[in-house]
Formats: C-alpha cells, structure tokens, sequence
C-alpha cells in the first residue's frame, strides 16, 4: 500500500499515464474538492463583485462582508422542501441535474494543471473535454422536457439550438489552435492537453500571439463561444429571468436547483480551462522566455505566496476598519482569523519557493514547480471567472434569433477564415 | 387544429382555452400565460401568449388583478377627501397625478392657483417626470437583461424622492398639491437642493446612456423592435413619449398648455420610426428637456402666496368639466360630472398606461417571445393606472 503510494511520486508522468489508480483517485479528489470550493468562492465574488459594479454593498451580514453567505446560501439549498411536480417525468427530471453535474465534473480528468499535475493525459484531451462538456446540455434539455411546463421547455430549446449554433465555431477555433502545435521541429501536432501547453513551451510563444493576430482571433471567437456554451450572460437566453421566469429551472428548488447551479458554474471554470491551456499558455508564467532563468524563475515563484498575503492585507484592513462595537466584536474575531489563516497560507507558500531556491531538497523544489504551475493555471481561470461577471453586469441579453445569426453568420465564417489562413501561414512559415 | 386556427389573423378570438382535453404540449401552438407573476410584466398584468415556437402569433391583455375601484371612491368622498387616492393610482408618478386632480376641480370651481404655487407644482412634477422616467429606464433595461443601469437610476431618483418627503413628508404618494395650490411652503433650501440635483443627474444621464445608447446588443434588441405608426397610434389613442416616438409632435405642455407651461422655454422631442430605441431616445431626452424646465422655474420662482382663495367646503356647481395633463407616461385626464353636492357625481380618469397598454397586441404580432417582454418595458405601463 505504502510502496504503490509512493512509487508514483517520483515520477514525471500523471497518475492516469503511470497507471497508478490511487494517485488518480487522490487527485480526483483534490481536484472535486477544490473546484467545489472554488465554485462557493465564485458564488460569493460574483454576488459582491456584481454589488460593486451595481453601487450595491451585496451580502454583508452573514460573517465579515458576506463570507460565510455561500455557506448561509447552501444550508437554506439542502433545508428546502424538495418539490417534484406532480405532472413531470419523476424519474428524467430526477436525473437532469446529474447528468449536468457530471459532464462539468468528468471534463476536469484532462485538465492539465501542471506537466503531471492532472488525473490523465488522454491523447485525445481536447476532444474530451469538448464532447463532454458540451452533454452537459442534454441535463437542460431532460430538465426542460421533465418539467412538463411551458416555460422549461422553451428555455431547454432555446439551449440546445444554442449549443448547435456556438459548438460549430468553437470546435473551428479549438482546430486552428491545435494546427499550430503541429509547427514544431518534429511536425506533429497533438491533442492531449498536457501536449498542447508543451508545443507553446516548445516554440516559446502563447498560441494567444502566434501568427497575430491569427491566434488572437481564434481565442477571441472561443471566448465568445464559450460564454454561450455555459449560458452565461449576455447568451443567458436558455435562463432569461424577464422572460421565461427561470428558464429551464424553472420547477426546480431546494439541493436540485443548487445541483444546476453547481454544474453552471464547474462548466464555467472547464470551458475556461480549455481557453488557458489552449492559447493562455496553461501552466506556463508569463514571460517565461523573454525573463528566463534561475533568478526570473525565483521571483516568479513568490508569486503564490505573495498573492495570499495580499488577499491577508485586504483581510487586515477590513478588520482594522471594522466598527469598534461589541455587536461586531465576533465578526472581528472572524476576520482576524481569516486573515491569519490567509498570511500563514502565504507565507507557507513563501517559505516553500525560497526553501526551493536555497537547499537542493528534490521534494521541496517538485512541489514549489507544482504550486507555480497550479497558481498560474488557476489565476488565468480567474481572470476568465471576473471576466463572466463583468459580462453579467454590462450587457443587454442577446436575442434568440440574434444570437443564431452571429453564431452562423459572424462567427463560423470567421473562425473558418482563421482556420484557412493559420493552414496556409503554418504552411510557408514551418 | 384547424387550418383556420393556424393562420389565425385575429388570434384574439382564437384563444380557445376551455379545452382540456387537448393534448398537454401541443405540436402546433403553444399558449402560454405571461404573468400575472412574472418578472417582466411590470406587476400583475397577465398576457395570454399564443405562440408559434418563439414567435408570437396573437395576445390577450388580462388586467384587474389591481383593480381597486378608485372612480367609485370618488362617489363617495369630498373633493378634498378623494385628493389622496389618485396618488394610488400611477405611483411612480404620483405628483403628476395629483397635479391632474387638483386642477380639473380648480377649472369645476373657476379658481386659480397663485403663480408661486404653480412654480412649486411645476418643479415638482418635473421632477416627478425624471423620476418616473428613471424608473422606467431601469426596469425596461433589466427586461432587456442589462441588470446595471436599474441600480444606477434607482441611486439617482433617491435623490429626487429625498425632495419629495423633505417638501410633504411623502416619497412616493406625495399628496404634494390641494385643490387651489400647494399646502405646504418651500421648505429653507429648497432652491439650492434642486439646482443641486440638477448640477448632479445631468451627468448620471450622460452616464445611463453610455451603457446603453451604442451598445450593439441593445441596439439590435430594440431597434425595429415593437413598431407602430403614427397612424395605428393615432387610432389606438395612445399618447405620451410612445406617440411622440412615433413622430407626432403632441405634447399637452405645449398644445393646450396647463399651470405655467407656456412660460418656459423647452422642445418636444420626437422620434421616427416608432420603434423602442425611439422611444428610448424620446425619454432619454424628456429627462434632460424636463431638466431645462426645473433650471428655468428654479430661477424664477416669485415670492407670494401659495393657495388661492377656496371655500372652506368645496362645493362646485353643477356642470361638467374634463382637464387633462402630460403625465409621464401620456395624456392623464380626469372628466369630472358635478351635481352641486360635495362629493363628485361621477368622476371617471383618462389613464394613459390603460390606453397605450392596446397597442401591445398590435406592436409583437410576429416577433419573438423576447420582444414582448421588451414591449411591455417600452409602453412603460404602471398596473395601479391600468387598473385603477
């Protein structure tokens, strides 16, 4: 048990490729877990960054500006009286939200986190990741259908005319990406994702800026694609709240509807994981070329530490501005504490990249390369995660028909131009 | 389905809903209740949809879920007693209503408010304007999906709300005005917190149309969205920033001009197409257009008494008398029978939401589910009017 456990540390390769079952099921965990929790964080940040964008204050009441609200929010979720409609199909409307919760979840497998840091290198990742994110639809579709209700079932239509209409220019985007891995000295392409990220090692450069602005057209289509694909405003047709109440939730409340929710937002941060680590340079630092070696490396990697201890010192502010009253004494405490927990997470992280630089401890120096490529993998996920919620705040909702035609019409012809174009410029550059 | 039903011109008198028997999820059209619980129907206004997949084939208006016999009250209270009520009625606009009120009787009783009162009931229902226009900008924009600018208008209009209780203690059913002029004098500031607010909306308004004026999205979900023409709207009787938007230049302000109107120097904004951008335009202008009103009667404004002389009872002689304003939202009219006795004989009120809310059938026939919703933001309708 120890030795099948430990066997697997040494090696460079990820637990799925080594085939060390337990490691993938450890990191099938860690990796549940954390997007679980990223997804409560989301929740809270969305609500309080939407507030400031609305001249609101969003939660404050439940613990320290709001942070225990997801929390306040999930126990109100499971405590709900658990409605099934009495004219709906029990048995497909009990299964909708799954099969939504699974395709966002089973997508996580090839998320490449770092060169050994994902659950599998599947040679055909990125079709994966595509195929399975895109079943998630089929859980809206069975919820609208299910429901047995008006409402519901236009939304579930309006979501899988969607997905017919954005999956098309997304996959002529994912291409042209993938075309330009094959422009390395071996001239072979890939579509594992862990391969990807190694060609834009590789040629030292983010698919983001190969060939400009090629790359950047086909990133700029995906990005687009994929709020659509995720339902998200302004593409949030399929739950329009001024007009179909709810969309296809509509019958949905109490731990049912929070599934969907949970489903959304994993869905967000998969689709976002595919944009990372198809032009963003997945786990890779910024300027990792032009500020290479030893030293750059050292700085870069303070970064994880440096940013917890940010968030601490955001932490400490708001305790030291919070109202000296003794009604507020607890929620004092409680942020004193958050902060405490967030420095000495930073300062764990510090300690590990200087330990790294100073002793030749190989243990110590494998896990700082870890966290770094975990830390630059996620926060690139979050900037796309600030960009859905400013998305949310600023625009109008697009039009069913509207959206079909700038799907089919502005945006297929354009990623299927890109594509050509990356075809003939990757022909006569490599 | 008949073949008759399926290319149902007039799909108001198709509407059958009394058969049960039919399949649940019918393969032809689909109808649907829109409210009157819903986000977008502004209250409880109920809309009978009947669609073809998205696109709307016919509607029926269910109203009355607010029904609160307001005109029957006025049989059975004083002149002074009923003031109050017609704040109930179109509540975001409440002095604007009372204005309406107080000068139908004012005309029955022959008196006239003293000009300091009418630079007062001018102030405030140009302020009363914004506010109703703020309100409506917010919501249509949230029906449209843009959840921000809601937020922003309704931080500004806070500041109009605040004058409001500040000069009767009421927000938002003011009861500002009485028959004869203004109850209440100016309260020490009064002047300056107005010349203040407007030094501090006409940049929020600039700051509205930034989010919204040349965002794409927003044009492509209002322009050419919800159409009527000056003839249709004309026919319909529908008045206010939706005929205006349609290209009729028909202002009562300027046409029969009422309280002080016809001293101020102001423009009637039109539109052309009639379409809801237009309409979004025409009320983006009004606020800045009511705006120049406030400036000019703020500076203005004279010195002396504030209420004319009324009988302690008001007892007008028998007679009839119709009295109309430009409300927010339209031609707001109350037609008053007198028959000598303290309380109204019958008092009947012209609510402009009422009459613009008929042209919602002929303005979404054809267009999408998502265009309803727009629409009925557009026609800015406020159920307590509807209904009364």
């Amino acid at each position: 048990m120890l030795n099948s456990l430990m066997s697997y540390l040494g090696s460079s390769v990820t637990p799925g490729e080594a085939g060390n079952q337990l490691w993938a099921l450890i990191y099938v965990l860690i990796i549940f877990t954390g997007v679980s929790v990223a997804v409560i964080a989301m929740n809270w940040l969305e609500r309080k960054a939407l507030a400031h964008f609305q001249v609101r204050l969003g939660p404050m009441r439940v613990g320290p500006h709001g942070l225990l609200q997801p929390i306040a929010d999930a126990v109100k979720l499971l405590l709900k009286e658990d409605i099934i409609p009495s004219e709906a199909d029990k048995f497909v409307f009990w299964i909708a939200p799954l099969i939504g919760l699974l395709a966002s979840f089973t997508v996580y497998t090839v998320v490449p986190f770092g060169p050994s840091q994902a659950v599998s290198d599947m040679n055909i990742g990125i079709l994966f990741m595509l195929g399975v994110s895109s079943l998630g639809v089929l859980g809206i579709v069975m919820a609208g259908w299910a429901s047995n209700s008006h409402y519901p079932l236009i939304g579930a239509l309006r979501s899988s005319a969607q997905m017919v209409s954005y999956e098309v220019a997304m996959g002529l985007a994912v291409v042209s990406a993938i075309l330009m891995t094959s422009l390395n000295q071996t001239g072979t392409g890939t579509l594992s994702m862990i391969g990807i990220v190694q060609a834009q090692q590789e040629q030292h450069v983010w698919f983001l800026f190969k060939f400009f602005p090629l790359g950047a057209i086909a990133f700029v289509i995906f990005a687009i694609a994929m709020v659509a694909e995720t339902n998200r405003a302004p593409f949030d047709l399929a739950e329009a709240e001024s007009e179909l109440t709810a969309g296809f939730h509509t019958e949905y409340s109490g731990l049912r509807w929070s599934l969907f929710m949970l489903a959304e937002y994993a869905a967000m941060i998969a689709v976002s994981s595919i944009a990372v680590a198809l032009w963003l340079g997945g786990w890779m630092r910024p300027f990792s070329h032009w500020l290479s070696g030893g030293a750059w490396d050292f700085v870069f990697s303070l970064f994880p530490g440096l940013t917890f201890l940010g968030l601490a010192a955001i932490a400490i502010r708001g305790t030291i501005r919070m109202p000296k009253h003794s009604l507020f004494r607890i929620q004092t405490i409680g942020l004193g504490a958050f902060a405490a927990v967030l420095s000495g997470i930073g300062l764990l992280l510090l300690g590990i990249a200087v330990g790294a630089r100073a002793g030749d401890h190989v243990a110590l120096a494998r896990s700082a390369d870890a966290l770094n490529n975990v830390y630059w993998f996620v926060m690139k996920i979050a900037v796309f995660m600030y960009m859905f919620i400013w998305y949310r705040a600023t625009w109008p909702r697009y039009r069913f028909d509207q959206l079909m035609s700038v799907g089919w019409k502005v945006m297929l012809p354009i990623s299927l131009g890109v594509l050509i174009v990356t075809a003939i410029v990757g022909v006569i550059v490599g | 389905m008949t073949a008759e039903t399926k290319n149902a011109t007039n799909a108001l008198s198709n509407l059958d809903l009394e058969t049960p028997e039919k399949p649940y999820l019918d393969s032809n059209e689909l109808i649907i209740n829109m409210g009157p619980q819903h986000p977008a129907t502004h209250g409880v206004l109920r809309v009978i949809l009947k669609l073809d997949g998205e696109k709307v084939l016919g509607t029926e208006c269910v109203i009355g879920y607010l029904h609160r016999g307001v005109e029957k009250i006025a049989e059975n209270r004083t002149y002074t007693m009923f003031n109050p009520y017609v704040d109930r009625m179109d509540y975001v606009a409440a002095v604007s209503n009372g204005l309406g009120y107080c000068q139908a009787v004012e005309k029955l009783l022959n008196v006239e408010a003293p000009p300091r009162a009418n630079y007062i009931r001018v102030i405030l229902t140009e302020l009363n304007r914004i506010a109703s226009h703020q309100l409506w900008l917010g919501t249509h924009a949230l029906d449209i999906g843009a959840m921000t600018p809601l937020f922003y208008t309704f931080r500004d209009r806070e500041e109009i709300l605040k004058i409001f209780e500040k000069y009767c203690g009421a927000r938002l059913t003011t009861h500002a005005f009485r028959i004869g002029g203004c109850q209440y004098e100016t309260y020490a500031g009064f002047e300056r917190e107005v010349k203040e607010f407007v030094a501090f909306v006409k940049p929020k308004i600039d700051e509205y149309e930034e989010l919204l004026t040349t965002n794409r999205i927003w044009l492509e979900r209002t322009k050419n969205v919800g159409v009527i023409s000056a003839e249709d709207a004309i026919a319909l009787g529908v008045t206010g920033p939706v005929l205006r938007a349609s290209g009729v230049k028909w202002d009562i302000r300027k046409a029969l001009p009422y309280a002080n109107y016809s001293e101020f120097d102001f423009e009637i904004p039109i539109g052309e197409n009639g379409d809801t951008y237009d309409r979004y335009l025409v009320r983006m202008a009004e606020m800045r257009q009511s705006l120049r009103i406030i400036e000019q009667a703020v500076e203005r404004i004279p010195e002396g008494p504030i209420m004319a002389k009324v009988p302690k009872v008001i007892k007008p002689a028998a007679g009839e008398i119709y009295h109309s304003i430009e409300a927010p939202k339209g031609e707001l009219g109350y037609f008053i029978v007198s028959d000598g006795s303290t309380q109204p004989y019958r008092l009947r009120v012209r609510p402009p939401s009422f009459v613009n809310l008929q042209a919602l059938d002929i303005m979404v026939r054809g267009l999408l589910v998502a265009d309803v919703v727009a629409v009925i933001g557009t026609l800015d309708i406020v159920l307590g009017e509807v209904d009364r």
